[in-house]
Order: C-alpha cells, then sequence, then structure tokens
C-alpha cells in the first residue's frame, strides 16, 4: 500500500485492522497493532516523505502472526539509537512514533542508512 | 455555570482533520462562551500519539479560555494500548461516560471558581 497523504494513514489502519481480524488477534492486540501501524505510517509520511507499508501473514510452526514493514527513500535516520528514545523527535511530534510502534509490537527491526531510507517492520504473534 | 460544548467524534480522523476539530473547537468555546467541554470518544477505536496529543492540545487551549475539558468513553483496549505506547495523557481529565463527565466538568468548574488564581472570570 502506497502511503502519500494523511487518508492513506487511515487507509492503513483500516487495513491493518481487517488483516489482524482474519488473523484472529482479540481486541487488545488488534488496537496496539492498528495503533503501531498508525504512528509508523505517520512517520513514513512526516519523516520519510511518504513511501510504503507491506502487509503479511506470516507462520511459524503453530504460531501464526501479522508483519507490516514500512520503506521509504527518504533522508534516514543518522542516529536510530537517538531516535528509538522517547520523546526524541526532529519534528513536531511526541517522539513516540517508533519507540511506542515497538513496545507495542513483539517483534521490532529497524534499518536505515543516511541518504537512502528507512525500513521499519514489526511483527504481532497470535 | 455557562454553556457546555459537547464534542462527539464518530470517525477515523486523518490528521488534518483533526487539527480542524482543534481550531474549530477552539472557535466554538469563545462563540458561546462555554465554560465546559465534552468530548466523547467511545466511536474510537484507537488514539494514537497525534490524536492523544490533539485532546490534550485542546485541553489546554480550552484552559486558556477559561473552560475545562473532560474526554469520556475510552475503550478499555484503547487505554491499555495508550499506557503500553506510552502517551502521557497528563492534564487532561477523564470519565467513564457523558453523565460522569458532565458531573466531572461541574466540579471542576465549580473549584476553579473556588481559588484558582491563574482564571479571571
Amino acid at each position: 500500500m502506497e502511503i502519500r497523504a494523511s487518508d492513506d494513514v487511515v487507509l492503513v489502519r483500516q487495513a491493518v485492522r481487517r488483516q489482524s481480524i482474519a488473523l484472529g488477534l482479540g481486541l487488545v492486540d488488534q488496537t496496539k497493532v492498528v495503533t503501531a501501524s498508525s504512528e509508523l505510517a505517520r512517520n513514513t509520511l512526516d519523516y520519510g516523505g511518504g513511501g510504503t507499508v507491506h502487509l503479511e501473514r506470516v507462520e511459524n510452526g503453530t504460531r501464526s502472526g501479522l508483519r507490516l514493514t514500512f520503506e521509504d527513500q527518504g533522508p534516514g535516520i543518522p542516529d536510530i539509537a537517538l531516535a528509538l528514545t522517547d520523546g526524541y523527535t526532529t519534528g513536531n511530534g511526541m517522539g513516540l512514533g517508533l519507540s511506542g510502534a515497538k513496545r507495542l509490537s513483539h517483534e521490532f527491526e529497524i534499518w536505515s542508512k543516511p541518504g537512502e531510507g528507512t525500513r521499519v517492520s514489526i511483527l504481532r504473534w497470535k | 455555570m455557562g454553556e457546555f460544548l459537547l464534542v462527539t467524534i464518530q470517525v477515523d480522523m486523518h490528521d488534518r482533520l483533526a487539527l480542524t476539530l482543534q481550531d474549530d473547537l477552539t472557535g466554538q468555546i469563545v462563540k458561546h462562551r462555554a465554560h465546559g467541554v465534552l468530548i466523547d470518544i467511545s466511536a474510537l477505536e484507537i488514539v494514537d500519539s497525534f490524536i492523544g496529543r490533539m485532546l490534550a492540545s485542546i485541553a489546554s487551549m480550552a484552559h486558556l479560555l477559561d473552560a475545562e475539558t473532560v474526554v469520556v468513553g475510552m475503550q478499555p483496549a484503547v487505554a491499555i494500548t495508550l499506557v503500553e505506547l506510552g502517551l502521557p495523557m497528563r492534564g487532561i481529565r477523564t470519565a467513564l461516560d457523558v453523565e460522569k463527565g458532565m458531573t466531572a466538568l461541574r466540579t471542576a468548574i465549580l473549584e476553579g471558581q473556588d481559588g484558582d488564581s491563574s482564571s479571571i472570570r
């Protein structure tokens, strides 16, 4: 899915909700993953200058989960550890997007290179 | 006691719409000389950092305009998620439903009249 405007953030939330329900997540887990997706989609838009999100269902033995991968070709993050600090922001936000999304997920991966872009992947197991 | 404004958020708002609501609401507080704002978020399925910040901003702005704000109807799953997200909802008064919110507003306004030197009426 493309993330080019703030309406797209709403569409991402709705798609993630549908996938979470299809996976059989409970209401609290659905809320967590949808909230995390909203934070990351907004980051992709505001800091990455737009990008994409890929939603996929993953299976690991008897476990199944939902993985969301956000990618942009924006300016990148020079200091990832700093960007993951609560309250740190280079924009107008509260600096909770990355750290909050990480707390709301079971697995979290981030790759970023200044000048090339950023890729953030979160996974929530059922 | 002055008028209360009741705002019910019914849709999944995109960010610009949330900012519009913030602007409209502050305008309405002045227009109606409202002393209380009740924001019903029972239809909201998530509150992320942006919406949380909007609610906090509305409460701060309303306070400067001599109005108290109470947010009502937060869904339990939303409350659980907000805590894990790490969003500080300090300064935002909440109540379980509209009725309890009205009571909280009346109490807050009376308290403000009794001894809050920062608000000049």
